[in-house]
């Protein structure tokens, strides 16, 4: 479904020059869900955002990525930017704040030219589990938990084949996050849908995905089917760290961390 | 556990914490009572369930327009609640000092480094600048940053968050005081960077023999750091216990809130999800 070979990106020229991600192949199949994990500027959101399109004229990408059959070129087709759709962070910052739900949901529909767009708002609207009262409520009048249930509405509503998720739910509690992530999982099996997670938390990738992708520094280190992760017995040294780190303080293992880079 | 039979450090009884607002009466704190001794206190709860603002309350830190109403509320002898501003300036800082979540907005962004932490210590102290000077870099050395000198005379944007943190502890910890106050101060930062800087702030806090009051959202970290935890929800305290026996908690919320955590080793059946029971709130004072 996705293939990426030999992708790089770099921000800013010459001295300035950055290299956030370097090299990253990643093949993700149909229906499956593939984790990118990793801590801040290791590239992972990086990756998503490239795969997306969302980097032209900011930094230099080369690679070869090949999404359901169609190679991607510097300009995305429509078609392409029906069947991916995005999910970000931070829905205080994602969703427009002098626009109702209604006019959130219905622009991409608009956009992409869709037949029925009032019964498709509806529908998307239930399918996250919001009632239709929601509609003409603005961001403002509702809680971080529907902002994000709203956000993955509005990339539902395209009917799309691949959702990338760039941390869908750090920014809330984890009484919203299990609702959230317990949403992600049934709308996955329900309409067969691949996805690409970006995430800092080990736990999250576990739940919720097949197999997960380390990245360090722009590089992955290490692929990984999930089972291993469960086990606690990753191969590299860096995701071995990461995993003792995410399983809480222990004071001991602390003093034998490395820095990697 | 060190819950020790001296006297406490900070003893708090029955706090409120209300906000007059055009909506109404917000109830942000509702009757919290606890006692801090020379232990690593946790308090753990959600957006919204009152434990940063429990924080500020003790500190005399709370947003105008908001009430703090208290039956007691002691710091070693001083009486926060009827204390006036010079007295309350001595508290904060020499006697307790807070650390907040993130080191870019709570540092000074045009004082280097070292000027900051040597202004936090001259206040409490009549030490002339020169010893200042030493003292800094003895902290700056002590929360294990590893070029001192040239660290004192960095601004804040050009360190990374982790060092930004430890600055902060630098800082917070240069007056000497008996507790320390530390809202989120890790939340912001990667996981082992955040471990490190736990680890600092946990040597110096045995080192001293001081208490720790720490305010998080990650229930995780929270029972594998502290000695003691209180479960926070609606402003008020649903339940306390020892770090060691968090997952053993009766009470439905925090048993709600262990049982929505995805696990690294656990598998990809649904989560549970938090069913809030409005009965959680309507007991007065707090469960044992």
């Amino acid at each position: 479904m996705i293939d990426i070979r030999g992708l790089n990106a770099v921000f800013g020229h010459g001295k300035h020059a950055f290299h956030a991600v370097r090299d990253v192949s990643l093949t993700v199949d149909r229906g499956q869900s593939v984790g990118l994990v990793g801590e801040s500027g290791s590239g992972k959101t990086t990756v998503l955002r490239a795969l997306a399109g969302l980097l032209d004229r900011v930094a230099r990408v080369d690679g070869e990525m090949i999404v359901a059959g169609e190679t991607l070129l510097q300009h995305r087709s429509r078609e392409f930017r029906r069947r991916v759709q995005m999910v970000f962070q931070d829905p205080f910052g994602s969703l427009h704040p002098r626009h109702t739900v209604d006019t959130i949901l219905s622009e991409p529909a608009r956009v992409h030219r869709l037949d029925r767009i009032e019964q498709r708002v509806v529908n998307a609207l239930e399918e996250v589990g919001l009632d239709a009262s929601f509609r003409f409520r603005y961001p403002h009048q509702i809680s971080g938990g529907q902002r994000q249930r709203v956000s993955v509405a509005r990339a539902l509503i395209t009917d799309p084949e691949i959702i990338l998720l760039d941390e869908p739910t750090s920014a809330l509690d984890v009484s919203v996050q299990a609702e959230v992530l317990n949403l992600l999982m049934r709308l996955r099996h329900e309409h067969g849908l691949t996805y690409v997670l970006v995430s800092h938390n080990l736990s999250v990738i576990a739940h919720m995905c097949e197999t997960l992708s380390v990245m360090q520094n722009g590089s992955i280190v290490e692929t990984m089917n999930v089972q291993q992760l469960r086990d606690h017995n990753p191969t590299m040294p860096y995701t071995k760290q990461l995993m003792t780190a995410s399983l809480g303080y222990d004071r001991a293992a602390i003093d034998a961390f490395e820095e990697f880079g | 556990m060190v819950q020790t039979l001296e006297t406490p450090l900070l003893s708090v009884e029955d706090l409120h914490v209300t906000y007059d607002t055009p909506t109404g009466l917000v109830r942000a704190v509702s009757g919290v009572s606890f006692e801090l001794g020379r232990e690593k206190l946790g308090i753990v709860g959600e957006s919204g369930s009152g434990k940063s603002q429990t924080g500020r309350a003790i500190l005399g830190l709370t947003a105008a327009g908001g009430e703090v109403r208290a039956r007691r509320m002691e710091f070693e002898g001083t009486d926060l609640l009827t204390a006036d501003q010079p007295t309350m300036r001595r508290v904060r800082g020499a006697g307790i000092s807070m650390i907040m979540q993130d080191p870019k907005y709570s540092l000074n962004p045009v004082m280097t480094v070292g000027a900051q932490i040597e202004e936090a210590f001259l206040i409490h102290s009549k030490s002339s600048k020169r010893v200042a000077h030493e003292r800094t870099l003895e902290m700056l050395r002590a929360v294990k940053i590893r070029e001192p000198q040239r660290v004192y005379k960095a601004y804040p944007h050009e360190v990374s968050g982790g060092m930004g943190q430890r600055i902060m502890i630098a800082m917070m910890m240069i007056p000497e005081p008996n507790i320390i106050i530390a809202d989120e101060p890790t939340s912001a930062l990667d996981v082992t960077v955040q471990l490190q800087v736990l680890a600092v702030l946990d040597d110096m806090i045995a080192e001293r023999r001081m208490g720790l009051i720490f305010i998080s959202h990650d229930l995780n970290l929270i029972a594998s750091f502290c000695d003691r935890i209180l479960i926070m929800y609606g402003g008020k305290i649903m339940e306390q216990c020892t770090a060691d026996n968090l997952h053993q908690a009766q009470h439905p919320y925090t048993r709600g809130l262990l049982n929505c955590l995805p696990r690294l080793d656990g598998g990809q059946s649904e989560l549970s999800v938090l069913k809030r029971d409005p009965a959680w709130l309507e007991t007065t004072g707090m469960a044992e």
